[in-house]
């Protein structure tokens, strides 16, 4: 066991933790922001997964990974565009919508990945931020983008605004603030930064692979309701969950007998009690899911 | 036009405009790629609908899709949301397979068989009433529990398979004993099996459930308004578990078309996506069990389809149809509702 705490507390087991929190704190964020305005975001998975292959093919294209970032955060605007014309213009079912988008993004990065590369499964290698997690100039806009967002929320008029838009909608209409305005810019700040996210994967990794969000934007899911809805807290419900996901390596490596399958379960145990047991404490935004009739 | 007549003429069509916009943009990705949009959907139509072996792999890919679609559509019509087929059919699926081979070589088919789909069921059922149990009781959402139980599900069939059950050096289960084996159809063949009978009969049983029993009442008040629901004197917390627990059952005996009817055993990964294009049929379908059917035949056309485009664009193309036309019916489903409301209203 000894060897086990020993990998925990190591500079290696830190970066490790970083370099698999990232993306899930950036699709989080995303799904906060877009929840906290009243909108669902079933949809992240796919964000993630469209800025990855955004990100990857403007990385290779350009030779530049500052290109492919800022082409993954457009991607995932993209998806956020779609999405918002599907649940906020037409009023369509948020959670149809989402799975829809999802399968829809999984399906056509690999439609387009044979189309520009000749493959199903994975990219030519794109160039990265270099190899420590440190000098990835990526994770300071991560630490920057949770205190925006935590100060954003709480301190200014657009946070204010967001908030009473996902608890109150009516009652911001007859104040005369735009539901829908308010609604849209939270979808695609929500996309762009979860294609950030999905940038991430792509620069860390060096590629693009077929899936390679993996289930990433549903534990990110999971995190927005383990963090009740506040950015900080969220972003703390990613170290946790990313923290197993570490865990698990290290206990590998030692031989810990606990099954894999159990420490990767845990982030979705988790959110199921916490859901269970925290009613009260924390809820949802009260219209979230529902959609806006303009009156 | 009647009250009725209306409805119906506008659901067709939301549907229709649901097709046109999903080939407008198949044709545009297959001319991305420098093939033939008329080319490719008539090998997609001719392979799948053009001769018997084709008619059988169609049904048999329908034959799962027959079962989620009715899956969800009961628990939406208790106004609840299932995402969790996934998870359920796939523990429907491993227990049917530890059941069937568990059995004596020596039980009788009248025995194995509904046994084996009875355990299904069961498995699948008990799956489904978790998220059931705490969206009554503590009001925890159904929608994200049946998500995480996805996941949970898959790492916990996963290591029982490794650890216990999987055949060594595989990822399959030992074959089911052949008494629990549902006979194929014998087309030409093709894959599908007595489960494809077992779909109907589900369909059937889940129109006299829902449309004409009392508890169907039940459960469609509680869909309606659960408040009305409470005040008539439903038990509104019990109906949602049943809702969950009958929603996740049906999904669970996906597992009798697979372990069954076909493979004979428990495979990793088997039935992978039925979960989710349930949502979309049940959606296409209307919740309403022949709709339900002819929704599963589109996308079981598309599925099968796949294999037989593959040697003109990438397969991937199936999979963004898919999407494409349940996004544009979640749409079109929408944009007719709001008219037909604002019918009602003049």
């Amino acid at each position: 066991m000894s060897d086990v705490f020993g990998a925990v507390f190591s500079v290696y087991f830190l970066a490790q933790l970083v370099r698999t929190a990232a993306p899930y704190v950036l699709a989080a964020l995303g799904g906060t922001i877009s929840e906290r305005s009243g909108v669902v975001n079933i949809a992240l998975e796919g964000k993630l997964l469209v800025g990855a292959f955004c990100c990857a093919v403007g990385a290779i294209e350009s030779g530049s990974a500052t290109v492919g970032a800022l082409c993954g955060i457009l991607g995932g605007m993209v998806v956020g565009w779609l999405y918002g014309l599907a649940v906020l213009r037409f009023g369509a079912d948020q959670i149809v919508s989402g799975v829809a988008i999802n399968l829809l993004a999984l399906g056509l990065t690999r439609y387009l990945l044979k189309l520009f590369y000749g493959s199903t499964a994975n990219s030519p290698p794109a160039p990265g931020f270099g190899d420590s997690v440190w000098r990835n100039v990526l994770l300071y806009v991560v630490i920057g983008l949770v205190l925006a967002f935590q100060f954003g929320f709480r301190r200014t008029r657009f946070g204010l605004r967001l908030r009473a838009v996902g608890e109150h909608p009516e009652a911001c209409e007859t104040l005369g603030l735009s539901v829908l305005r308010i609604r849209w810019m939270a979808v695609l700040i929500a996309g762009g930064v979860a294609g950030l996210g999905g940038a991430w994967l792509a620069l860390d990794n060096h590629a693009f692979v077929a899936n390679m969000s993996g289930g990433r934007g549903y534990i990110a899911l999971a995190a927005v309701i383990m963090g009740s809805w506040r950015p900080k807290y969220v972003a703390l419900a990613c170290l946790l969950f990313a923290s197993a996901e570490a865990l698990q390596v290290v206990m590998q490596v030692a031989k810990v007998p606990v099954p894999r399958e159990f420490v990767q379960s845990l982030p979705y145990i988790l959110t199921m009690v916490a859901m269970a047991g925290l009613i009260g404490r924390s809820r949802a935004p009260a219209s979230l899911g529902k959609p806006h009739e303009r009156g | 036009m009647t009250k009725r007549g209306n409805e119906l003429f506008l659901q067709v069509y939301g549907v229709a405009v649901a097709l046109l916009v999903a080939m407008a943009a198949g044709s545009v990705l297959i001319l991305i790629f420098g093939q033939s949009p008329a080319n490719v959907y008539g090998v997609l139509l001719s392979k799948t609908w053009g001769n018997a072996h084709g008619i059988g792999q169609t049904l048999f890919k329908s034959t799962p899709l027959i079962f989620t679609g009715l899956s969800v559509a009961l628990a939406f019509r208790a106004g609840l949301f299932n995402i969790g087929c996934e998870g359920q059919l796939l523990v429907g699926s491993f227990a049917c397979a530890l059941v069937g081979s568990a059995l004596p070589m020596s039980t009788p088919a009248l025995l194995a068989v509904p046994l084996a789909i009875a355990v299904a069921g069961l498995a699948g059922g008990a799956l489904g009433a978790i998220p059931g149990a705490l969206r009554a009781y503590t009001g925890s959402h159904e929608v994200i529990n049946t998500i995480m139980l996805n996941f949970i599900a898959s790492a916990a069939v996963l290591w029982a398979g490794n650890r216990f059950f999987f055949v060594e050096e595989t990822t399959h289960t030992a074959e089911i004993v052949s008494t629990a084996e549902l006979p194929s159809l014998g087309i030409s063949g093709s894959a599908l099996n007595g489960s494809f009978f077992l779909a109907f009969a589900c369909a059937g049983l889940f129109w006299v459930l829902m449309d004409r029993s009392r508890r169907g009442f039940e459960l469609r008040a509680v869909g309606l308004s659960p408040l009305a629901a409470e005040n008539a004197g439903i038990d509104v917390r019990r109906s949602i578990v049943v809702a969950m627990t009958l929603s996740g059952a049906i999904a669970g005996i996906v597992g009798a078309n697979f372990v069954l009817g076909y493979k004979h055993y428990f495979e990793e990964g088997l039935g992978r996506g039925m979960g989710f294009m349930g949502i979309a049929v049940a959606l296409l379908g209307r919740n309403n069990p022949i709709g339900i059917i002819f929704a599963a035949l589109l996308f079981g056309t598309l599925s099968n389809g796949g294999l037989e485009v593959n040697a003109f664009v990438p397969k991937e193309l199936i999979e963004v149809l898919q999407a494409v036309i349940i996004l544009a019916v979640a749409i079109t489903s929408a944009t007719t509702q709001r008219a037909l409301a604002k019918g009602g209203a003049s």
